[in-house]
């Protein structure tokens, strides 16, 4: 039963898909029913836009892969997208609990929630492995510990050398990445600068990808040569949408909208205020509010 | 008579615990409050690093989460996250670990996962992030935590990072080199692992508290050290610097001070 790797090359879905789509193309042609969706950003970054557009569209049974669910992962379970949450920490950073995400672990509400646990090394280690075409990662980790007992896809390997006792995980290999990018050129390459997390790696590991972008510049002009750029062939659907990852931050376009993040603690407590707030904000909206909630943002942090 | 609170107390104590030649781990919360409080104070040259890619940090607020622009802006570098577990923690560059934790034991295992059963909880806390691959690769660890009966128990309901274990060389016989948790900060006293049992053990209490105080807010049968100080008070200067940091971080976080 030992699945065999494809490599991306040999991976018809992913060649020649690297093109500009509106939002709402993107996620129709690259989305289905039932992925695995891996969305990334480490606090920066965070796709939100293309979440919005995700639930919208009404996706259903979705293996939902984070290493921090957060504000975005708690709309998609709360609005009853997802079947199945596989992260290492799950919270709103700095203000408590993701309501909707306990509400669906804790009472079935919209509708049950499967969840596989790990730690940052482990995920972080996992995407690597993913995108190196390994089928597991492998690192000093887990030791003395109870998630082993309660998570069986954590395993231990002995180093044939050393005799060093190491944990084993499988490698993460999503169906999808959505990741949002500072720029993309005209030739559908990005680029990514600030805090990276694993948003390289979760598209390099993905079978198909979206890159939301604040801008589509033209060339990107002088940079490090050490710059950080996902080449246009191994990117899937490019849209652009500025303001994409609000209320997350961009780097070099606006900050975080940390009040946001501590109003959502109250919006989210109870099941008809969430309703509501995302009928108003999501459903009855489209990708074009991201812009001016964006725009807002960073003049008030001038 | 004091006037500063015990939180204040806690912070202080835990920012004394580190030396400018540290290379510190930091997580979001009291731990991030005291590192740079330590950097505004006496250890101006440590290294701040936190898991979101940060390398050498010089945040002027504290962040609200751990990938803060602020922490990126003021870094040497940001490295990946994949880079930052691999190269950085699992690769032994790290002389301390700053954790705090939901519960406690009395050997400093941690909890940050849930309380209650792992499948039906009572509570569901975020889980261990970075936490249980920190506890094993830093040099040595430190714990920052208010006490109480709820937090400081006689059994973890789910050990989520491992502190020594159930005692004496369990970390050794684990295969676990460094040294685990060397130093628990709390608001009523300072904790260190007595050098046989590793239990942690009080070796400082902080000005104008009991013992009967501290027994009130440990779940289990708290040991002292033979020789028990008295921690120092917090200097003027120290309690204005945190008051500032504190401050700072409010405006920017758009709340008031």
């Amino acid at each position: 039963m030992a699945r065999k790797y494809a490599p991306p090359s040999s991976n018809p879905e992913r060649l020649g898909m690297s093109r500009f789509l509106s939002l709402a193309e993107a996620v129709e042609l690259t989305v289905r029913d039932g992925d695995a969706v891996a969305m990334e950003g480490f606090t920066h970054l965070i796709p939100h836009a293309a979440a919005h557009e995700v639930i919208r569209q009404r996706r259903k049974r979705l293996t939902l892969i984070r290493m921090t669910p957060d504000l975005v992962y708690d709309q998609l379970v709360g609005m009853g997208c997802a079947e199945k949450m596989i992260f290492s920490w799950t919270g709103n950073p700095g203000v408590g609990s993701l309501h909707r995400v306990r509400d669906a672990i804790e009472n079935g509400w919209p509708q049950p929630l499967a969840f596989e646990e790990h730690s940052h090394s482990a995920m972080a280690n996992a995407y690597e492995a993913g995108a190196s075409g390994l089928p597991c990662a492998i690192f000093r980790g887990y030791v003395g510990v109870d998630l082993p007992k309660v998570n069986p896809n954590i395993k231990r390997v002995t180093c044939p050398f050393t005799g060093e006792q190491l944990a084993a995980i499988p490698a993460i290999r999503p169906d999808v990445a959505i990741i949002h990018a500072q720029r993309a050129d005209r030739a559908g390459n990005v680029m990514i600068e600030g805090i990276l997390g694993v948003q390289k790696e979760a598209v390099l590991a993905a079978k198909r990808s979206i890159v939301t972008v604040e801008e589509i510049v033209e060339d990107f002009g002088p940079r490090s040569p050490n710059a950080v750029i996902l080449p246009a062939w191994t990117v899937g659907a490019i849209a652009h949408v500025s303001g994409g990852a609000y209320p997350s931050y961009a780097f070099g376009y606006y900050k975080r909208d940390n009040a946001y993040y501590k109003v959502w603690d109250t919006i989210s407590r109870e099941r008809e205020s969430f309703l509501a707030w995302m009928k108003t904000n999501v459903i009855d909206e489209g990708p074009g509010v991201f812009a001016m909630h964006a725009r807002k943002n960073a003049l008030a942090a001038e | 008579m004091a006037d500063y609170t015990p939180t204040e107390m806690m912070t202080i104590a835990a920012a004394r615990a580190l030396k400018a030649s540290d290379v510190c781990f930091v997580g979001i919360g009291m731990p991030s409050a005291a590192a740079n409080l330590a950097r505004l104070t006496h250890a101006t040259d440590i290294t701040l690093i936190y898991e979101s890619g940060t390398l050498a940090t010089k945040p002027s607020v504290l962040p609200l989460s751990i990938g803060d622009g602020e922490l990126c802006e003021t870094a040497l570098t940001t490295v990946s996250v994949p880079e930052m577990f691999r190269y950085w923690l699992m690769g032994g560059r790290i002389t301390i670990g700053f954790l705090g934790g939901a519960q406690i034991d009395r050997f400093a295992n941690l909890n940050t996962t849930v309380v209650g059963p792992y499948a039906k909880p009572k509570v569901r806390l975020p889980g261990g992030g970075g936490a249980p691959e920190i506890a094993i690769s830093c040099g040595e660890i430190f714990i920052i935590m208010a006490q109480s009966k709820r937090s400081f128990v006689s059994k973890l309901d789910f050990i989520t990072s491992l502190g020594h274990g159930e005692g004496g060389d369990h970390r050794a016989r684990l295969g676990v080199a460094t040294k685990g948790p060397t130093k628990l900060l709390t608001d009523l006293a300072v904790f260190e692992p007595d050098p046989k049992s590793r239990e942690m053990t009080v070796t400082f209490i902080h000005p104008g508290v009991s013992r009967a105080q501290i027994a009130d807010n440990t779940g289990w049968d708290v040991r002292y050290a033979e020789k028990v100080g008295e921690t120092p008070q917090p200097t003027a200067r120290e309690l204005e610097v945190l008051r500032a940091l504190h401050s700072r971080t409010a405006r920017a976080h758009g709340e008031a001070a």
